[in-house]
């Protein structure tokens, strides 16, 4: 097993994990604790990009959803000041419906990925997401979504400071 | 084994599914919120698999457009959760059943 099937199963076994604390933590229900698993996630995530060679979008990925988004998801949590999630009555019927049909679908994605096998008979793979290469075509052939999305950064910043007024006068 | 493209897509399945029961059940709006987060970045970890056994840089660039429009979603959607927050004094789903203001 070469060092990087290692990483990968080592990387891929931490996203799971921190997944699933995410979402099912068995000993806190608070959502700092999500919050913490979440950011644990995108990194070992960017773990992964790195095994895939996308190095630019690894190094985002951690200054821009670890960094940026989950700092957000931080101060927001911490400005509504929210305790342990209540433990209202849950219905066990609906959890156990949505068990069931979540078991389905990530069976069916599964089931239908290992009988596809989209990976066979391909060359080996020689793409490198490196910095200049992603540039190039992002100032080329993606010029104009690249502007959009900044217009659209801007948009999002005006939305943003207009919903947070206390009165919206 | 030798790692491919199956391996990579099966965490990626397996992380939509988690996103997914995450929304389904829990009851709070900030971690049905993160769980949402967690669908994008598997369909983020499905692209850059794709582009790199491909040999096809595109999903990267998708993947970084993605990155994008989701931190600018993040913030309109954390803007207007603290806006309802303030206006109902709860976080909890089950209490925001009414769409008057």
């Amino acid at each position: 097993m070469a060092i990087t099937d290692i990483l990968f199963y080592l990387f891929a076994f931490l996203t799971l994990a921190c997944g699933v604390l995410v979402v099912a933590n068995p000993f806190s229900r608070n959502p700092v604790t999500s919050a913490m698993f979440l950011v644990l996630t995108i990194i070992s995530m960017a773990g992964l990009f790195v095994l895939l060679h996308a190095f630019f979008l690894a190094a985002v990925q951690v200054l821009v959803y670890a960094g940026a988004v989950m700092v957000l998801f931080l101060f927001v949590i911490m400005l509504l000041d929210l305790k342990e999630e209540e433990r209202r009555k849950a219905k066990k019927l609906g959890l156990i419906a949505g068990l069931i049909s979540i078991g389905a679908i990530g069976g069916v994605f599964v089931r239908s990925l290992l009988a596809t096998q989209p990976g066979k008979g391909l060359p080996a793979p020689t793409a490198v997401g490196d910095t200049a290469t992603l540039g190039k075509l992002l100032f080329t052939n993606y010029l104009l979504p690249f502007e959009i999305v900044s217009l659209l950064l801007l948009v999002a910043m005006v939305g943003v400071i207009l919903l947070s007024k206390k009165d919206l006068k | 084994m030798n790692v491919g493209l199956e391996h990579y897509l099966i965490v990626s399945a397996l992380l939509f599914a988690l996103g997914l029961l995450g929304v389904i059940t829990r009851r709070n709006l900030l971690v049905m919120y993160m769980s949402l987060e967690l669908m994008l970045n598997s369909a983020n970890l499905a692209l850059v698999a794709f582009s790199r056994f491909n040999d096809n840089l595109n999903g990267q660039v998708m993947v970084f457009f993605i990155i994008t429009v989701a931190a600018a979603e993040v913030a309109v959607g954390l803007a207007l959760i603290v806006a309802l927050y303030r206006k109902r004094q709860s976080a909890h789903v089950e209490d925001l059943t009414s769409m008057k203001l």
